[in-house]
């Protein structure tokens, strides 16, 4: 993770820090205050107050064209595409600065005769800028407002330095939400610091709520897709209305999006798209389709491709009929998104060496999901005490779920009629 | 202070055996291990958080004038230390493997936590025997000496019976024996290199080519057969080839079917842990249980370059006092002790 400057500089604004303790804050104040290297902080600050001087908006462009220079992109610039509306600051159009710097301009050359400055790399008179003398007394009024700013590095890799200064990730935290991982993903700590709490998260969290998720899932939830904080409101009521316009239930709809955090990414057409493949390809009636699809949201999440494949694979490889498949993808929705190696190698091994027929395998497809390694030592146990027999016909059979399903000590006590000790000696001949 | 979870990590420290399953890669062994401790050292409570002194603008009740703000100092908890923040505490712990084992095959295999990494080098550096059982079957062979590769050749074994298996074994065997003494770097005629060939202890000192020590038929029955194999510096693709060519030599081919090592050096197979076991619970009994044989091999391997260090400059003393003035020819040989000549150039300016 990289937090850039123009995130940080969300942070320093006061606008957010102390926006209600300290409403009037004088620009000139605050500057005198940070001192030089926060001249930065100031520019901000001019921002969030409209009665800037025109002086003071050339000082601020300059300054922009300063770090455009080094490619740092401003804040101020961005918020036009950003979806909020409340913290959308008055924005100087470019043809109001040139303006008042040309004004400027004329006013400095009937002054003094200066040297006339290309307006992109204005040099800026500070004289003309009103500050106080720093032998002024100052009130304690006065005093107790000074804002000392925060001690933030501008750049970082880590949440850490921000955690403490900053709304939102505090109130993630205490949501539950995992900053650690989430700071290792791209792009995703400098959007969790550019958050505004109050107008970004809590419209989301209430909406959430509203939706039936309950608190203890809203940490992890944004673990796994903090892209739902910047989702618009709309589209994600629009989706869920799509779902609910498909009969799920709103309990569903809200399990389904604890399942599947990026449900609510994704557009109606693309949902739309992955029901009907469903409905079509697999030839799973509407109800089934909505079951399966509730008991596995990843479905409708993920790409078809290897959807696709795993069917072919279970039609051409395996040699299911379509009924069958149907009825395996609706007892264990899993098999769809496995590995396709994983899913050979466990049918392999099940009907070429144990000699399980389809039909059987059918009865009990959690056996497709189970753990080969596991399933291959008891099967090697069973024919090493000969009890391996499979067909429900032969006395003494064992059924698969006997076979995969209970712990070791019990399947050996209760299946394989032999001591647990006998069986680790027989893992370690294998 | 240490944390309970410094403590549990200070336990993890030395050498153990796992039962590595067929079909299994060893670095899947290794990860697996790791994130199984891993989890047992991140799952103690994260320490108490420390607090923070913070001053605040809060305004003052007596007066309830909205403008009388006043800094009042609370204590808040500093959310940088809280684990949510900061993750996980360990995110690594150090593993080693010992002599590996390819997927193919099975058995014993040694890993090293923490500073027991070392131990893995003297391990090593000691060239201790390992035994293997091999299962064969004649008739076949294919691209990888394996029962599952491509079948490349298909022939008859009848004529094939045990003694003619065990006359080749005896042959290899006799082979590799001549090896082992070349390797070993003793003198033949000695009464040293009686004393250790009676003890069976020679070995070979440095870098060598696989050697057989041992090899002896356990089960004949054709067309599958069993052998158990002592050796050393030896990789499982040999042994299996080793098995090809034993067919072979039989007037027929054999494919292997199963490679086990029932023992690496000092760690057998009934200390070694089944797969089931790989957790902390079970490994810090492992790792204390084979303390002893740690710091024996550790001891063996310092008590050994101790000897060799003394023995080449004691060499070097010998040659610097003998040919002084031929230090040109001597550097031409190639002493490859660099202290060895430092000393011998020593000798010869005082």
């Amino acid at each position: 993770m990289y937090v850039c400057r123009r995130c940080v500089c969300v942070l320093r604004s006061p606008a957010l820090l102390w926006g209600k303790a300290q409403p009037s804050v004088t620009p000139g104040l605050a500057g005198r205050a940070a001192g030089a290297p926060d001249l930065y902080f100031m520019s901000t600050t001019s921002y969030s107050h409209s009665s800037a001087s025109p002086a003071h908006q050339i000082f601020c462009q300059s300054f922009r064209e300063r770090w455009k220079s080094c490619g740092v992109r401003f804040f101020s610039e961005q918020q036009p595409v950003s979806q909020t509306g409340t913290r959308s600051l008055p924005q100087t159009s470019e043809g109001n600065i040139t303006a008042a710097a040309e004004e400027l301009d004329r006013h400095l050359e009937a002054s003094g005769g200066a040297v006339s400055v290309p307006v992109g790399q204005r040099i800026i008179d500070l004289d003309a800028l009103p500050y106080q003398s720093p032998f002024e007394e100052i009130s304690e009024e006065d005093a107790i407002q000074i804002i000392v700013p925060p001690n933030l590095p501008p750049a970082s890799f880590t949440l850490r330095d921000y955690v403490d200064k900053s709304e939102t990730l505090r109130n993630l935290v205490q949501l539950g939400v995992d900053l650690s991982k989430l700071e290792e993903r791209r792009n995703v700590g400098s959007m969790l610091v550019r958050l505004d709490f109050q107008a970004d998260v809590a419209p989301r969290l209430f909406f959430l709520k509203d939706l039936g998720v309950e608190d203890s899932h809203l940490g992890p939830l944004f673990t796994k897709n903090p892209f739902i904080l910047t989702e618009s409101l709309e589209n994600m009521q629009a989706r869920v209305s799509y779902l609910k316009s498909k009969k799920f239930s709103s309990e569903s709809v809200a399990a389904m999006v604890i399942k599947a955090p990026y449900l609510l990414n994704f557009s109606v057409k693309r949902l739309d798209n992955r029901l009907a493949f469903f409905q079509e390809r697999i030839g799973l009636s509407a109800h089934k389709t909505r079951d399966v699809v509730t008991r596995l949201p990843r479905l409708l999440c993920g790409s078809l491709e290897p959807i696709k494949e795993n069917l072919k694979v279970f039609e051409l490889e395996f040699g299911f009929r379509m009924t069958e498949i149907q009825h395996i993808v609706t007892r264990v929705p899993k098999v769809l998104t496995a590995s396709k190696k994983k899913l050979t190698h466990v049918f392999d091994f099940i009907h070429n060496t144990m000699g399980v027929p389809h039909s059987l395998i059918v009865k009990f497809p959690q056996v497709l999901n189970s753990n080969c390694l596991r399933m291959k030592e008891r099967h090697l146990f069973l024919e090493f005490l000969g009890r391996a027999h499979y067909d429900p016909a032969h006395p003494n059979y064992i059924s698969l779920e006997r076979l995969v399903t209970v712990p070791d000590d019990i399947f050996c006590t209760e299946v394989a009629l032999a001591s647990f000790e006998d069986f680790e000696r027989f893992q370690k001949t294998l | 202070m240490a944390t309970k979870a410094a403590r549990l990590l200070s336990k993890l420290d030395g050498l153990f055996a796992v039962y590595k399953p067929p079909g299994v890669h060893w670095k899947l062994v290794r990860d697996q291990v790791e994130t199984n401790l891993l989890t047992a050292v991140n799952a103690f409570p994260p320490p108490a958080p420390q607090y923070q002194v913070q001053f605040q603008l809060l305004s003052s009740g007596e007066t309830s004038t909205s403008s009388d703000l006043t800094l009042t100092a609370t204590k808040l908890p500093v959310l940088a230390d809280h684990p949510l923040v900061t993750g996980p505490q360990y995110h690594k712990i150090r593993v080693g493997v010992g002599h590996r084992l390819d997927a193919f095959s099975s058995g014993v295999l040694v890993l090293g936590l923490g500073k027991g990494n070392n131990a893995l080098d003297s391990l090593y550096r000691s060239h201790v025997t390992r035994d293997y059982t091999l299962e064969g079957e004649f008739g076949m062979a294919t691209n990888d000496f394996t029962h599952t590769g491509r079948v490349i050749e298909k022939s008859t074994y009848g004529h094939v019976t045990q003694e003619k298996l065990e006359r080749v074994l005896a042959m290899v065997q006799g082979a590799n024996q001549k090896a082992l003494i070349t390797y070993s770097r003793v003198d033949l005629h000695s009464q040293e290199a009686y004393e250790l060939a009676v003890k069976g202890m020679l070995r070979p000192q440095d870098k060598s080519p696989p050697i057989i020590t041992g090899l002896r038929c356990l089960s004949f029955k054709p067309p599958y057969f069993k052998l158990e194999v002592q050796c050393v510096n030896e990789t499982q693709w040999y042994l299996r080839k080793m098995l090809h060519e034993l067919g072979l030599e039989l007037r027929t081919t054999a494919v292997c079917t199963k490679v086990r090592r029932t023992r690496d050096g000092p760690f057998n197979m009934e200390d070694a842990l089944l797969h089931n076991r790989w957790t902390a619970d079970d490994i810090i009994p492992a790792v204390k249980y084979f303390r002893r044989t740690t710091r024996k091999i550790r001891k063996n391997d310092s008590y050994k370059q101790a000897v060799t260090q003394l023995d080449s400059t004691t060499e070097a003393q010998d040659q610097s006092r003998t040919n002084s003035c031929h230090l040109e020819a001597q550097e031409k040989d190639g002493s490859n002790n660099i202290s060895a000549e430092m000393s011998a150039d020593s000798k010869q300016w005082s």
